[in-house]
């Protein structure tokens, strides 16, 4: 079975994100980066699934100016075998990063694509449906597990309401939910053997797939603040202030 | 502008989400039409039937829409699409899974979680954890919308009914089967729509300590909820997971016990009116932006508010 994990390189979950002083977007410059944290639970799952011996080839895609190609060393140092980086110097909506992934998976024919369920940059939650739309797979939103049985996958779902599960026929788009697996650290020794793996980094413009803008971004700017308030002493304090002052309690 | 809204409900109820999602397409147009997909829903469209502001409610009623399977969905949305202007949903894990699907295949982008409309063609939606609002102009004809419902306050319920039309499901190829639901959710409130919110962190330590969280919730008549931390040690369901990619709540009142302030929790509460934070660490960094703080042990602290309130 070959599995697709597309990826993408965002600002590391821990750091306080800038904006840029014109409004016209974050500032992303000398900022700490990482892979997108739903998306190492993806590559994570796609490794158990070789261990297992369920998977047997497994590719990282990632859509991004050169820097992406540290990213998906870091797929490949984690246990990943063959790395794809479509070489693109600004940031795509999802619908067009759905549109080249398909055009990848046109030409991989994988069995099972494992994705991040949103990026923490710009929280949009969309890309895997996406993909599945225009491949016309079936898809598993928000996993948090997976068991893959012949050409079927189970997968039980975090829904608001608890947890489903359904199954899907394969090939399929499953998308990765925060308690799916707890992704390993790479060893020092895979580190290096990651250096040898093939990454392979193509142009955009070699996929010839048409792309238009559908969104236009105007501006980003600060959300309003919230006021510090006041540490209390004691409980009474805290009931009378919620009763008398906010009025939130009867 | 005619704006089709795709109704949120369990096949017995509607969920409050639907209300808040008209008041933002109220913003939008007055031509707002509602659809109810699901099995032996009658009820749910008699309820979506009586919401201000709703002139029309297709009813889509098959055994293929029990589960509401995105790929089961997507197809009647989908060939309904071509009429509207706008197509919109909650942002709540309904909304999130199905509203991509039908924008891909629509080729359109979807504009999701949207607080603020600034004019028909202009959103404005929080993005990088809550701490960046973007401001987003969509260029396509036919507009695909996920709401924020936290942002939007619901339109009433009315004595008038809006007419209910039946609708023809339409089939899939797609034989994805649901097989169970295993539901976490007893009798408290709803979570993003309770006046009340409680939420315990990794401070509590066990699921049994976890119990101290609900019984100053029972006081208050509150929903439960928690820090990331809370739920992947298995004190509680997932589905209580507030932040940035669990749920977005914005009660009037929001109690964060022996939760630190993470970024990713912090932008799931921003929003609530008051924010009561319990914590040991004088320093934790909840303390910044809740209204009213107890520097403290919690097992000390929260018997004492039970037993007061
Ligand atoms: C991709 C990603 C997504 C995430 N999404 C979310 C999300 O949606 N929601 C979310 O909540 N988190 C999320 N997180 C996790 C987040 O970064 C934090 O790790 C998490 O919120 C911490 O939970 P906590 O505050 O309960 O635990 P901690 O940070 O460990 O804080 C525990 C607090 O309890 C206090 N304490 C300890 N004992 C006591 C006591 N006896 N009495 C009083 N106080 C006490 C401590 O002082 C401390 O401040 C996400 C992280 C990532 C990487």
């Amino acid at each position: 079975m070959k599995i697709v994990i597309p990826l993408k390189r965002t600002i590391d979950p821990f750091v306080k994100p800038r904006i840029k002083a014109d409004h016209s977007g974050m500032d992303l410059a000398n900022v700490k980066m990482a892979m997108n944290p739903f998306d190492e639970i993806a590559v994570e799952e796609a490794i158990r699934l070789k261990e297992q011996g369920i998977a047997s080839q497994l590719i990282a895609v990632s859509i991004g100016d050169d820097k992406t190609q540290e990213t998906l060393r870091q797929a490949l140092a984690l246990g990943v075998d063959e790395a794809i980086h479509v070489s693109h110097h600004t940031d795509l909506e999802p619908l067009n990063i759905a549109k080249i992934l398909k055009a990848i998976c046109d030409q991989q024919q994988p069995d099972l694509i494992i994705m991040g369920k949103q990026t923490i940059d710009n929280d949009n939650n969309q890309t895997g449906q996406m993909l599945a739309a225009l491949l016309d797979w079936p898809q598993a939103t928000f996993a948090s597990a997976c068991v893959i049985d012949g050409q079927s996958i189970t997968v039980t779902r975090e829904i608001d309401g608890g947890l489903e599960r359904l199954k899907l026929s394969l090939p399929a788009v499953v998308t990765t939910d925060l308690r799916l697996n707890e992704p390993r650290y790479a060893s020092l020794p895979n580190i290096m053997k990651a250096k040898k793996k093939p990454l392979e980094s193509i142009p955009l413009e070699s996929l010839n797939i048409e792309l238009k803008p559908h969104l236009e971004i105007l501006k980003v700017e600060p959300p309003p603040e919230r006021n510090r308030g006041k540490i209390l002493e004691s409980v009474d304090e805290l009931i009378s202030a919620l009763k008398n002052e906010a009025k939130v309690i009867e | 502008m005619k704006i089709l809204i795709i109704a949120e409900h369990d096949n017995q109820r509607l969920k409050p989400s639907t209300a808040q999602v008209i008041a933002a397409a109220k913003k939008l147009s007055d031509n707002i039409q509602l659809l109810v997909l699901g099995y032996q829903c009658g009820s749910v469209a008699e309820a979506a039937s009586h919401l201000a502001g709703v002139e029309q409610v297709y009813l889509a009623d098959a055994q293929c829409y029990q589960h509401f399977i995105a790929e089961q969905l997507t197809p009647l949305i989908v060939k309904m699409a071509s009429e509207y202007d706008v197509i919109m949903a909650s942002a709540s894990t309904f909304g999130k899974n199905f509203m991509p699907r039908v924008a891909a295949k629509l080729n359109v982008a979807q504009i999701s979680d949207i607080i603020a409309v600034l004019d028909p063609q202009t959103f404005q939606r929080p993005i990088y954890a809550g701490n960046a609002i973007a401001t987003v102009k969509s260029l396509d004809d036919i507009k695909i919308i996920t709401v924020r419902t936290t942002a939007f306050d619901p339109v009433e319920t009315i004595d008038h009914s809006a007419p209910i039309v039946n609708a023809a499901p339409e089939p899939t190829h797609h034989t994805t089967e649901f097989l169970d639901l295993v539901s976490s959710n007893g009798e408290r409130p709803d979570l993003t729509s309770a006046r009340v919110v409680v939420s315990g962190g990794r401070a509590l330590q066990s699921k049994e300590n976890f119990e101290l969280i609900e019984q100053l919730a029972d006081k208050l008549n509150a929903a439960v909820g928690a820090s990331r931390a809370a739920v992947d040690a298995g004190f509680v369901p997932n589905d209580y997971q507030v932040g940035q990619t669990g749920k977005i709540v914005a009660p009037e009142l929001y109690f964060a016990i022996g939760i630190s302030g993470a970024i990713q929790h912090v932008a799931g509460i921003k929003d609530s009116k008051v924010i009561v934070a319990i914590n040991k660490d004088a320093d934790a960094p909840i303390f910044q932006m809740a209204t009213y703080g107890l520097v403290g042990d919690l097992f000390e602290i929260v018997p004492q508010l039970v037993e007061k309130l």
